[in-house]
């Protein structure tokens, strides 16, 4: 233990604690703004700094270690008139019109210099002249960029792709794209973490919102949503109302309200997904030697551009099945529309997701089953979807709830948990338990792979069909790691889930922002919850997946199913690479 | 009104900035945005303007605006002849010093960073990064981990600093006495007063270490590789391969190894017992070495070609150069090469009562002055055409050389050797010269002065004007040769042998220690790659945090000599190491750029390679 004294207070923490979270202990705030807690301690804008006497100058608290005896001071006139100044100076670059940005009254800059009652400006305005690109899913805006690094730090420490890097010197240096021109021409996955670890606006989503509204002001057009399952465990977030008062069925009251003509769940193409997926992987688990191992999860579209980009040699190894979302897309516009005798050419299918590269999914080649442009016509991201929420005056606190609409509307407990890490790999397995060996297994079975954790490994035994050996793999750092230690013959496995967002899809790069916080898990726990209080838990129990089959697709990887359910993975290629 | 009056003093204060601006440009971090520096230097031209004459007060101005427009991507290649156009216009036709020059810095840039200023230009991005958050390990050309190692030397762990250091470098104590040691360059701390005594730390470290045992090698790989040559590249080379589980096998054509270490370098400043010691401890690790072995006349290339998986050649530069001038084939003409190379096998000539000249201003130049000196010349001359500010030997080289009495005959360019009747060296004919016009490389041009030849009375002429390198046997080979150097690629590979690897200063031409060093470690990292293997190396040894109360300017603790009469009579270490006291103090001046800066976001320290 090393004793130190802050504020007076004579405190003993353990050796290596920093100045900042000694001062916590003691319910003593230190203003920080760069700090991402064991992702970016690097004192890159000095808000953070107190006075340790004996020292010449100031220290940045957030990232040094206490020493023995030391007596800092967290608010004195230097410290003081250092925050001040260095936080005048990160506005002198910094574009304040506040009002025209997503990040108002979510922004730690904001809040800082609410904190330090500024009145007047003490330095000339120094905008960058930068032009901005809104048209790719993941949007940066140069004069909101504070240069904190945070963004640098997630994509090349915890996701490992490297795309942000500080680009050039000198007073110019600022964040930038490695290697390449832009974002777009970038191998960019499109998993928003850098979004979500922001502390400002200057990474953002691209706002579809609008084409929606465009959508449901015409008569003609069926507009349809279909949720995710992890959105249910954020969207009121903003509103700080508890989840047992916010679900997925208040939120279809919410879309109704604003004028959608039908919703959905996608949990229900979450189960058609298990399905396809377990179908796919016994018929490649007794035919192995005609495929490559192990098999990936496919429902990551972010997991899928990092593959496509970093490992290209390993696309075979994907499952061929489309993600929940596309499989929705390509059933509304066909078996829904036939059913219930719509055009499909007049059905505007919008995803409500917690996720970013989705917004580039539904673009892809084969994503167009019904042959009607996109079976997806609009993605938009939780945040957004609490934007219009918040446009249209929508409080969710007040709402009633409303079934999903029939036909295509319910998912199993396994289709929920998709959007927790783990959940694809628990469903697949619940439903190619029984598809082996015609019984259903224990349905907690496979909770060992649900848990927290970046990389989770099991050996199942099914009976009949002997050890299966599985990962479950959340972040693209992890995933990387797993397939250098399959590439360099360090691990065995057979069926791996990999999400690009850690801890799956309730830490999203479409989730809602709260700084400094990873809710990943608290929000995964809600979708496990819905699943055990669930009283259908089996994908291949859902009676609407059995009629969908029966009516319709006649069994997985019929032809049919092929057609509308799967995709060539070779069709599209990473920017610069090869198809 | 009085008709004089004494002049003001300079402002003392602006003085001081100047003296402070000085240190902190020579303190510039490596990988800066040249284009963002020129536009630095050119506003510290136009602020020197008096006003006057139009392109020096408007046209630096202007030329600032336009590499301006160049940095934020406003830019296009059209601005880049209005800027050349401009600049040159400036240099033609400003009116004194200040605005002619001012845009010559322009139009140097325009020519030395053509790509920055296009790349600036076409893709809106600077190539330049702050790729080196740590500018003595970016300059140290083995990426030796310095500000670990003098974090570990201010704990007083000299044993893990020695570790450290040889997780890159095998040869801390060869460095630690006779390294160049770029690392000082760009040394952070000259940014507050000086830069760190880097080898004089290092030192300290050495001498002060105890046995440190070599890590463990991997397990054997059933390779072989056969290096020859067994100089500091070389043993570098064999080294790294063996822990990498490399059977490795050294052929020395001397009777020792240690390469130039041993046959270049006087043991007045690398003690033998040192460099034994350092090269037993490299051997420890399980190197077959023999000496006396020429490749090429013993055994034939290609039988080693044959036998090896891979081989590296690290033959050094040790054949010399003539001066070229008259009389050279004299008795008593010799090269400082054949002279040290004699003293590394102890062979010592008696110079008692003789008067000798050497010819060059390099370092082994004054190795062969400071020798003279210790065999009892009576006299040393250094005949060298320039000034000693040109000369290429370090400034204390110099300093050294002349305290122990060695006379610089600068300016004086050697005419012809005078001989006898027996056709020994009866004087050196030298002709004065007169400092000119600056070659391409900034060094001024001597040019004959209008004066008188004169001649020197010495019985020894000592030539110590460059090495060659002796590459026939790879030449006849196949292998490419270019002015007598082996041309291999900056990954050590030889083109025509896959095989084959080579580096040091039979690539390089004659260079330093550090940098053969680094050549042999490069090739250790890919002959381990082609082999098919990829052994990192490591060392586990945690860094002590870093201090924070250092920033005070105090003044650097240099390493100080022996006295120059006493050592001027033997072949005994010259300089005397830091004391205790003086490491604690200097190493605690070090300002831990591995953490602070840079360092602490993009990760100071390479843990492996």
């Amino acid at each position: 233990m090393v004793n130190i004294t802050i504020d007076n207070i004579p405190v003993s923490v353990p050796e290596g604690t920093t100045i900042l979270d000694a001062s916590r202990q003691l319910g003593i705030e230190i203003p920080t703004l760069c700090y991402l807690k064991e992702i970016n301690e690097i004192g890159a804008c000095r808000i953070c700094v107190v006075e340790v006497e004996g020292h010449d100058t100031l220290v940045p608290s957030c990232n040094t270690p206490v020493e023995e005896g030391m007596v800092i001071h967290t608010s004195t006139p230097r410290v003081r008139t250092s925050r001040r100044v260095n936080l005048r100076l990160i506005l002198s670059q910094h574009d304040t019109n506040c009002t025209h940005c997503t990040r108002s009254g979510n922004c730690r800059l904001q809040s800082l210099a609410n904190d330090y009652n500024f009145l007047g400006e003490h330095y000339p305005r120094e905008l960058a002249v930068d032009k901005e690109d809104f048209k790719n899913p993941l949007i940066k805006i140069e004069n909101r960029c504070v240069k904190c690094m945070r963004c640098v730090q997630i994509c090349q420490e915890m996701q490992t792709v490297n795309i942000w890097d500080l680009i050039g010197t000198g007073s110019r240096t600022r964040v930038g794209v490695s290697g390449a021109a832009d974002i777009a021409s970038s191998l960019c996955t499109y998993c928003g973490q850098c979004i979500t670890h922001c502390p400002v606006g200057a990474l953002q989503e691209r706002d579809d919102t609008g084409k929606i509204f465009s959508a449901l002001a015409d008569p003609e057009t069926v507009v349809v949503a279909q949720i995710a399952p992890a959105v249910r465990t954020s969207w009121q977030e903003y509103f700080g109302i508890d989840p047992d008062q916010a679900t997925a069925k208040h939120m279809v009251t919410a879309l109704k309200m604003m004028g959608f003509d039908y919703v959905f769940d996608t949990d229900f193409a979450a189960d058609l997904t298990v399905m396809e997926e377990a179908t796919e992987f016994i018929h490649r688990f007794t035919h192995k030697d005609q495929y490559k191992w192990p098999m990936f999860t496919s429902c990551c579209p972010g997991w899928l551009r990092f593959c496509k980009g970093q490992y290209p040699d390993m696309v075979d190894n994907l499952s061929t099945s489309k993600s929940p979302q596309q499989m929705f897309g390509a059933i509304i516009k066909t078996y829904f529309a036939e059913k219930m005798n719509i055009d499909p050419k007049k059905i505007f299918v919008v995803s409500i997701m917690p996720c970013l590269a989705k917004k580039e999914e539904h673009l892809r080649p084969g994503m167009d089953a019904a042959e009607t442009g996109h079976d997806v016509d609009v993605v938009i991201t939780t945040r957004e979807l609490v934007r219009m929420l918040r446009g249209e005056r929508i409080n969710p606190a007040l709402l009633e709830r409303t079934p999903f609409d029939v036909l295509i509307g319910r998912g199993s407990g396994a289709g929920v948990v998709f959007g927790a890490s783990g959940g694809v790999m628990v469903a697949a397995l619940r439903t190619a338990y029984h598809m082996i060996t015609g019984k259903n297994p224990d349905v907690d079975a496979f909770q060992v792979i649900a848990g927290e954790g970046g990389r989770k490994v099991a050996t199942i035994n099914v009976p009949g069909a002997g050890d299966v050996r599985v990962a479950v793999v959340s972040g693209l750092g992890n995933v990387r790691q797993i397939i250098e230690d399959i590439r360099s013959g360090r691990e065995h496995f057979d069926f791996i889930e990999c999400m690009a967002c850690p801890g799956g899809c309730t830490g999203g790069g479409g989730q809602p922002i709260h700084d400094g916080e990873e809710l990943a898990k608290v929000r995964g726990d809600i979708l496990w919850n819905i699943d055990k209080n669930s009283n259908m838990r089996f994908s291949h129990e859902n009676p609407q997946i059995m009629d969908l089959y029966n009516n319709y697709l006649d069994e997985p990887m019929s032809e049919k199913a092929e057609e509308l359910l799967h995709v060539d993975h070779h069709t599209w290629a990473m920017p610069g690479m090869k198809k | 009104m009085s008709r004089l009056t004494i002049k003001a003093d300079i402002d003392k204060v602006l003085d001081g900035i100047y003296k402070d601006t000085e240190r902190k440009i020579i303190g510039n971090q490596p990988g800066l945005c040249p284009v963002d520096l020129t536009l630095t230097y050119l506003r510290i031209s136009h602020a020197q303007s008096c006003g006057k004459c139009v392109p020096c007060r408007v046209g630096l101005g202007q030329l600032a605006n336009l590499l301006e427009q160049v940095l934020d991507g406003k830019a296009t290649m059209r601005t880049l002849d209005i800027i050349k156009e401009t600049a040159q216009a400036i240099v033609d036709s400003a009116d004194c010093a200040i605005g002619q020059e001012g845009a010559r810095l322009v139009l140097k840039a325009l020519a030395g960073f053509h790509d920055d200023f296009v790349e600036h230009i076409e893709s809106r991005h600077c190539i330049s990064r702050h790729q080196f958050p740590v500018p003595c390990v970016a300059l140290c050309p083995a990426n030796v981990d310095v500000p670990g190692y003098i974090a570990l030397i201010s704990e007083g762990r000299p044993d893990d600093a020695v570790a450290l250091i040889r997780k890159d470098n095998p040869m801390p104590a060869a460095c630690a006495y006779v390294c160049e040691h770029p690392c000082e360059l760009r040394c952070r701390r000259q940014l507050i007063d000086a830069p760190l005594n880097i080898r004089g730390l290092k030192r300290f470290a050495v001498d002060n270490a105890g046995d440190v045992p070599n890590p463990p090698c991997a397990p054997a790989t059933g390779k072989k590789v056969a290096i020859v040559g067994g100089g500091p590249s070389g043993l570098t080379a064999a080294y790294f391969l063996t822990l990498m589980g490399h059977k490795t096998v050294i052929y020395e054509k001397r009777h020792q190894l240690g390469g130039m270490l041993r046959y270049g370098i006087p043991a007045y400043r690398l003690p033998r017992e040192v460099l034994d010691k350092e090269i037993e401890s490299i051997l420890s690790v399980g190197i077959e070495a023999h000496t006396d072995v020429n490749i090429g006349e013993d055994i034939t290339f290609e039988k080693l070609n044959a036998e090896f998986d891979a081989v590296y050649i690290a033959i050094g530069a040790q054949s010399d150069r003539k001066v070229g001038i008259e009389g050279e084939d004299a008795e008593g003409v010799m090269s400082a090469v054949e002279l040290l190379r004699g003293i590394g096998d102890g062979n010592h000539p008696d110079f008692t009562g003789k008067k000798v000249a050497i010819i060059g201003g390099g370092n082994v130049a004054m190795d062969a002055c400071r020798t003279s000196v210790r065999l009892g010349a009576e006299r040393v001359y250094c005949v060298y055409r320039r000034r000693i500010e040109d000369m290429t030997a370090l400034p204390e080289e110099v300093t050294g050389a002349m305290e122990e009495g060695v006379e610089m005959k600068t300016l004086y360019a050697p005419v012809r050797v005078e001989k006898d009747e027996e056709g020994r060296v009866a004087g050196l004919a030298i002709q004065p010269q007169l400092s000119g016009e600056y070659d391409r490389g900034g060094r001024p041009r001597p040019t004959k002065a209008s004066l008188p030849e004169e001649v020197l009375d010495v019985d020894i002429v000592i030539a110590a004007v460059g090495q060659a390198v002796d590459s026939e046997t790879f030449a006849n080979a196949g292998m490419s040769v270019k002015w007598g150097n082996i041309v291999a690629g900056k990954d050590g590979s030889v083109k025509e042998y896959r095989k084959v690897f080579s580096g040091g200063d039979c690539v390089s031409g004659p260079a330093t220690a550090i940098k053969a060093i680094a050549a042999g470690k490069v090739a250790a990292g890919n002959i381990d790659e082609f082999l098919g293997f990829h052994h990192p190396i490591s060392v586990d040894i945690d860094i002590p945090a870093p201090k924070l109360k250092n920033r005070t300017p105090r003044g650097r603790i240099n390493i100080t000599g022996r006295d120059s009469e006493e050592r001027a009579g033997d072949f005994k270490d010259i300089e005397c190491g830091l004391t205790c006291e003086g490491a604690s103090i200097e190493s605690d001046r070090c300002l831990r750029c591995d953490y602070f800066g840079y360092g602490v976001f993009r990760g100071g320290r390479e843990k492996k390679w």
